[in-house]
C-alpha cells in the first residue's frame, strides 16, 4: 500500500537542502470516523531514517501529530553534487518504503 | 585473605563487564544522542514527554528559531521551522504543548546535518509550539504561539 515518496535535494553553496514528501493517511488513532462515528486505527510513521552516500545523517522519530503526507526538510553540510540520498521509514504497523535520490 | 582486596577484583570485574557491554553496543555511553523512546511520543504532558527523552528542565535560548505562523486557519497542516544556531546541535524535537500526545517528533542530526529542520504538524488548539535543542549534552529550547482557528486533531 506505500504509495512513492518524493525527494528533491539541491545544492546551496557548500550545504545540500533536502526536502522530503512522503505519501501517508498518518491517522493518529483519535479521529472519528464521520459515518460510522467509530475511531479509525492509529496509523503513523513511527521513524524515519536517511543517509548520504550510505552515512547516516538523520534519525528522526514521530508521532501522528506530523500532518497527513509529511513533509521534511533538512540541510547538510559538506554533501556534494552527485552524492545518492537515500530516506526510509517506517510506521507503527510494520509498513515501510524507501526512496532515493541524486543531489542535483 | 583481606576484605579490600577482595572488594578490589571484584570492582574491576564490574567494570570490565560495562565496558564490554558498551563495545557491543548492548549500553550507549549518551541516551539524549539517541532518538526519543516510544513512551515520549505516547507521554500525555508535555512534562512527561520531556523527561522520556531525557530532556529535563532545559535553558531557554535566543539561538534557536522557530518560525511558524502566527495564526493558523487549519490546525491538520501547520508549517514549522526549526532552525538552532546552537553549534554542535546534535538533537532537535517539535512538542505541540495542548496536543493529546505533544511530542511530534523529535530528530538526531549527524554527518554534517545542520540545526534544521522544517516540516507539517498538526494542533489540537492554539498553543506554543516548542523546539527542544540538544547539543554538547545540554538541554535549551524556544517556543512560539501558534493561534489555531480550526483544531486539527479530530475527534
Amino acid at each position: 500500500m506505500a504509495e512513492p515518496m518524493r525527494i528533491r535535494a539541491t545544492m546551496a553553496g557548500d550545504v545540500a537542502d533536502v526536502k522530503v514528501l512522503m505519501n501517508h493517511p498518518m491517522e493518529t488513532g483519535q479521529r472519528k470516523d464521520a459515518k460510522t462515528g467509530q475511531l479509525v486505527p492509529a496509523h503513523y510513521i513511527t521513524t524515519v531514517t536517511a543517509t548520504i552516500n550510505g552515512a547516516n545523517v538523520l534519525n528522526g522519530g514521530m508521532s501522528g501529530g506530523i500532518s497527513k503526507n509529511p513533509y521534511l526538510g533538512f540541510k547538510v553540510k559538506g554533501a556534494k553534487a552527485g552524492d545518492k540520498v537515500v530516506v526510509n521509514w517506517v510506521d507503527n504497523t510494520g509498513d515501510k518504503n524507501t526512496a532515493e535520490a541524486t543531489i542535483g | 585473605m583481606n576484605a579490600l582486596r577482595r572488594n578490589v577484583l571484584k570492582g574491576a570485574a564490574g567494570a570490565g563487564t560495562v565496558a564490554v557491554a558498551v563495545a557491543a553496543g548492548l549500553l550507549k555511553p549518551n541516551l539524549a544522542m539517541a532518538v526519543a523512546p516510544r513512551s515520549a511520543f505516547e507521554a500525555k504532558s508535555v512534562g512527561d514527554a520531556m523527561s522520556a527523552m531525557g530532556a529535563s528542565a532545559p535553558a531557554d535560548s535566543k539561538d534557536i528559531v522557530v518560525k511558524a505562523p502566527d495564526i493558523a486557519e487549519n490546525g491538520a497542516v501547520v508549517p514549522v521551522e526549526v532552525t538552532s544556531n546552537i553549534a554542535g546541535t546534535t538533537s532537535i524535537a517539535i512538542i505541540a504543548e495542548k496536543n493529546v500526545t505533544p511530542l511530534v517528533a523529535q530528530f538526531d542530526l549527524m554527518g554534517g546535518t545542520e540545526g534544521f529542520i522544517s516540516t507539517r504538524i498538526k494542533m489540537g488548539a492554539t498553543a506554543l509550539i516548542r523546539a527542544v535543542v540538544m547539543a554538547g549534552g545540554k538541554t535549551y529550547t524556544a517556543a512560539k504561539e501558534v493561534k489555531v482557528t480550526i483544531g486539527g486533531c479530530g475527534g
